[in-house]
C-alpha cells in the first residue's frame, strides 16, 4: 500500500510542480497579494481634501480655519470666495468636504450665542465621510472648549478647576497604533490558503477526468483511499508551504508581530487546511469540467471570505447572516490568526474555534469521501 | 475580416455555452449571489458592537453615564462585570470589543470639579471598527459632559451659557451615511470584472487543452475573427448581467440611480470589452485552464477589489501604489459607476474616465490579437 501511495504522491507532486506557470501561481500571487494588502488596504483617512469658505473674515474665524489647516486631518485645497463654487468642487471630486463660516460668526461668539459652522460632505464614500465629519467635530469641540474656558476665566466668578468635565481615556489594545496593516496582514494569510488550496484540489480530479487520464488510473491496482490521499496530501503540503511563506513575509516585511505560539498557529492552520481540502474534494466530485470546478470553487470562496470577518465585523451583519457564519471554517481561522498574531492568544482562548474547525473538517471530509467514492463508480 | 466566419465562430461558442446547463445557470446566479454576498457581507458601519462595562463605583451618577452607552444603537452592552481579570478575559477571547471602566471615585471627583477620566479599552485588532467605536464613545462622553457643565453653571447661578459652536453637517449623495449605498454600486464593478474574465479566461485555454485549437487553426478563420467571434456572445451575456446587477441594486438594496443611462451603458460596454479582452489574453498566454483561471482572478478581481477605490480610497495610498491604479481599468469604471448611481454629474466631468477606458479597451484588443498570432507561429 505504501508503495502505491508513494507513486501516487510522486505523480501528483510532479504534476503540480512541473508546470512553470503553476509554480509561479504558488509563489508570486501570494506575495503580491500580501504587498497590495499591506500597502493599499487602508481605511484610515488622513488629509481629507477640503475647501473652506469664510464669509466672516475676522480674527476669530481665521483662527478657527488655521486650526483646521494645522491639524493633520485636513488638506485645505481650495478657499473659494463664493459658496456657489462648492457643488462643482464636490462634483469634480476635488474635495470631499467643505466648511463654511457665515458672516457674523465672531459676533455671535462674542455675545455668548451659539455660532454655527456649516459642513457639506460628499458621502458617496460613507466611510471617508464619517471619518471626515468626526475630525470636524473634534477640531470644533476643542476650539469651543478653549473658547468657553477662556470666557469663564475672564468672567472671573468661578474657579476654573471646579467645572466638572469627563474625558475619555482611550486605550487601544493589541494594536496600539490602530494600524490597518496589522489588521489585514494576518487575515490575508487565511484567504490565500483558502484560495490556493481549494482551487488546486478542486481542479485536480476534474482535470484527470476531462483529459481522460482518470480512466487510466482507475485500471491500475490503486485503492480508493490511496487515490484520495494522493490527491490531498500534496495540496496539504503546498498549503502549508504557502502558509509559512506568507507568515514569514508578513512578519519580516511588514513587521506584524507574532505574539502567540507557533504551535497554536500551526494547529489552527492544519485544521483549517483539512476543511479546505474536504471542500475542494467535494467540488471536484460535483464538477464535470474545469470551468465548472473553477466557478463552483469561486462560489464557495467568495462568500466564505466576505462572511469571515476578514474585512468587516460579523457583529455588523444582518442577524440571519451572522448565524450562517458559524458554518464557515474561515470565520474560525480568521479568529485564530488575529488572536495568535496580535493578542498572543493560546488554546485557552481559542479552544472553541479549534474544536469548531475540527468538527467541521471531520463532517466535511466524511461527506466528500462518500460522495467521491460514488462519483468514481 | 469576413462576417460569416465571425458569425460561425460565435454560433459555435453559443452552442457550447448553451449545452452546458450549469454555466448558463451560473451566468444568471453569479451576479445576484455576488450582489447579495457583498451587499450584506461588507459593512463598514459599526452597529451593536459588543461592550462590557466595569463600574467600579456603582453610584447613581456612574450608572447614569453608562446608561448613555446602553441607549446608543452603536453599542450593545452585553454584561457588567466587577473585576479587571474578567474584562481582560473577555477582550482576549473576543467576547467584547470595547470595555468601559468607570473609576471608583467617579462621582466624588466629578462633584469636586475638574476633569475625570473614563477608560475605554478597545480591541484594536480590527482597526477600522476600533476607530469608529472610539469616535462614537467620544461623542457619547462629550454630550454627557456638556450636559453636566450646563447643569453645573446653572446651579451656580451664572447666566445660562450656550455651547459656543455647533457643527451643522449636510451629507450629500448619501444622506443617511450608510455604507451599503456606497458599496452596492461598487459591487457592480467587481461582479463585471469577475464575470467577464470567468466567461472568457477558460475558452481558449480549453481549446488548447483539448486539442481543438489545432482544428480551428487549420480553418481559414483569422485571429481577429476568432477573437471577436468568441467574445461576441460573452459580450451580450455580460451586458445582460450588468443590467441584472443594476436592477438588483436599485430594486433590492434601494440604491438611488441619479445619472444618465446612456453614460452608464457606454461605460459598461467599454469596461466589458476591457475585461473580456483581458480574459482572452490570459487564456492565450496560459494555455492551461488552471493557470488561466488563477492568473485572471489575480489580474482582475484583486485590482477591482483593492486598487479601484472600492473600499480603500485611492488618495490615501502610497504614491507608488496610486501610480499603479492609473493602469487599472476598474478604477475608471468605479468612478463612473459611483457617479451615475449617486452623483449624477454631467458627462463633461466624466470625459477623462471614459477616454481612459476607451483607450485601454482598444489597446487590449490589439495586444490580445497580436499575442495570439505570435503563439501560432
Amino acid at each position: 500500500m505504501l508503495g502505491r501511495l508513494r507513486h501516487m504522491l510522486i505523480k501528483e507532486f510532479i504534476q503540480v510542480l512541473r508546470d512553470k506557470r503553476t509554480r509561479f501561481v504558488l509563489i508570486v500571487p501570494p506575495i503580491l497579494q500580501m504587498l497590495i494588502f499591506g500597502y493599499a488596504a487602508t481605511l484610515e483617512i488622513k488629509h481629507v481634501p477640503t475647501a473652506i469658505v469664510d464669509y466672516d473674515n475676522t480674527q476669530v474665524s481665521r483662527d478657527l480655519i488655521s486650526r483646521f489647516a494645522a491639524s493633520n486631518y485636513f488638506e485645505v485645497r481650495h478657499i473659494p470666495a463664493d459658496r456657489r463654487q462648492i457643488p462643482l468642487l464636490i462634483d469634480r471630486g476635488d474635495v470631499i468636504l467643505t466648511i463654511q463660516i457665515n458672516d457674523g460668526f465672531a459676533r455671535l461668539l462674542g455675545k455668548g450665542e451659539t455660532a454655527p459652522i456649516q459642513v457639506i460632505v460628499d458621502a458617496s464614500n460613507s466611510n471617508s465621510a464619517l471619518i471626515g465629519l468626526g475630525y470636524v467635530n473634534q477640531v470644533a469641540a476643542k476650539f469651543a472648549q478653549e473658547f468657553q474656558t477662556a470666557r469663564l476665566q475672564r468672567s472671573g466668578a468661578t474657579p476654573l478647576s471646579s467645572i466638572p468635565r469627563i474625558v475619555l481615556d482611550q486605550r487601544p489594545w493589541y494594536n496600539v497604533d490602530i494600524s490597518d496593516r496589522w489588521f489585514f496582514i494576518p487575515g490575508v494569510i487565511g484567504n490565500l490558503i483558502m484560495v490556493i488550496v481549494m482551487n488546486l484540489t478542486a481542479f485536480s480530479v476534474v482535470r484527470e477526468r476531462e483529459i481522460g487520464t482518470l480512466e487510466q488510473i482507475m485500471v491500475t491496482p490503486i485503492r480508493r483511499v490511496e487515490f484520495i490521499l494522493g490527491k490531498t496530501v500534496p495540496f496539504f503540503l503546498v498549503g502549508l508551504f504557502d502558509a509559512i511563506l506568507v507568515s514569514v513575509f508578513g512578519t519580516l516585511w511588514f513587521g506584524v508581530p507574532l505574539r502567540g505560539s507557533i504551535g497554536v498557529l500551526a494547529l489552527g492552520t492544519i485544521l483549517f487546511l483539512m476543511c479546505v481540502l474536504a471542500i475542494g474534494l467535494f467540488i471536484s466530485t460535483v464538477s464535470r469540467t474545469q470551468q465548472q470546478a473553477m466557478v463552483t470553487a469561486f462560489f464557495f470562496i467568495m462568500p466564505a471570505i466576505l462572511f469571515s470577518g476578514f474585512g468587516s465585523p460579523i457583529s455588523s451583519m444582518p442577524e440571519s447572516m451572522q448565524w450562517l457564519t458559524y458554518l464557515n471554517p474561515l470565520r474560525y481561522f480568521q479568529e485564530v490568526l488575529r488572536s495568535v498574531y496580535l493578542k498572543g492568544g493560546g488554546l485557552a482562548a481559542l479552544w472553541q474555534e479549534m474544536a469548531a474547525m475540527g468538527l467541521l473538517s471531520i463532517i466535511m471530509l466524511a461527506i466528500s469521501v462518500l460522495r467521491f467514492q460514488k462519483s468514481l463508480d | 475580416m469576413r462576417l460569416h466566419r465571425l458569425a460561425a465562430i460565435a454560433t459555435k461558442e453559443v452552442l457550447q455555452i448553451v449545452r452546458d446547463v450549469r454555466s448558463v445557470a451560473i451566468v444568471v446566479a453569479m451576479p445576484i449571489a455576488m450582489m447579495l454576498a457583498f451587499g450584506y457581507g461588507i459593512s463598514l458601519d459599526v452597529k451593536h458592537l459588543p461592550v462590557y462595562v466595569f463600574d467600579r463605583e456603582g453610584s447613581q451618577q456612574s450608572q447614569d453615564l453608562l446608561k448613555q452607552f446602553r441607549a446608543s444603537e452603536y453599542f450593545d452592552v452585553k454584561k457588567a462585570v466587577d473585576n479587571y481579570p474578567a474584562l481582560i478575559r473577555a477582550l482576549d477571547n473576543g467576547a467584547c470589543k470595547l470595555a468601559i471602566v468607570v473609576p471608583h471615585d467617579f462621582s466624588l471627583r466629578l462633584n469636586a470639579g475638574g476633569p475625570v477620566s473614563i477608560q475605554a479599552l478597545i480591541d484594536a485588532t480590527d482597526s477600522n471598527t476600533a476607530n469608529i467605536a472610539l469616535a462614537y464613545s467620544q461623542a457619547v462622553i462629550q454630550t454627557y459632559s456638556q450636559r453636566l457643565q450646563v447643569d453645573w453653571v446653572q446651579r451656580h447661578g451664572q447666566r445660562k451659557i450656550r455651547p459656543p459652536i455647533s457643527v451643522e453637517a449636510r451629507t450629500w449623495f448619501n444622506e443617511s451615511l450608510e455604507s451599503m449605498v456606497n458599496i452596492v454600486p461598487g459591487v457592480v464593478v467587481i461582479v463585471m470584472a469577475v464575470i467577464g474574465v470567468f466567461l472568457t479566461a477558460l475558452t481558449i485555454a480549453r481549446e488548447w487543452e483539448r486539442g481543438t485549437m489545432e482544428q480551428l487553426i487549420s480553418t481559414p478563420v483569422t485571429e481577429l475573427e476568432l477573437m471577436l467571434g468568441k467574445l461576441a456572445p460573452y459580450f451580450v451575456i455580460g451586458m445582460l448581467d450588468t443590467c441584472l446587477c443594476v436592477g438588483f441594486g436599485i430594486l433590492w438594496f434601494g440604491v438611488p440611480f441619479r445619472g444618465s443611462w446612456s453614460i452608464f451603458f457606454l461605460a459598461s460596454a467599454l469596461f466589458l470589452i476591457v475585461v473580456l479582452s483581458l480574459g482572452y489574453f490570459f487564456s492565450v498566454v496560459a494555455k492551461s485552464q488552471l493557470a488561466a483561471s488563477q492568473i485572471s482572478l489575480l489580474a482582475t478581481f484583486l485590482p477591482a477589489f483593492l486598487l479601484s477605490g472600492f473600499l480603500f480610497p485611492i488618495d490615501q495610498m502610497p504614491v507608488a501604489v496610486q501610480a499603479v491604479t492609473y493602469i487599472m481599468p476598474a478604477r475608471y469604471y468605479m468612478d463612473l459607476i459611483r457617479n451615475v448611481f449617486l452623483k449624477g454629474s454631467p458627462i463633461t466631468l466624466l470625459v477623462k474616465e471614459l477616454l481612459a477606458l476607451a483607450f485601454l479597451s482598444c489597446l487590449l484588443v490589439v495586444v490580445a490579437t497580436r499575442i495570439f498570432k505570435k503563439k501560432l507561429t
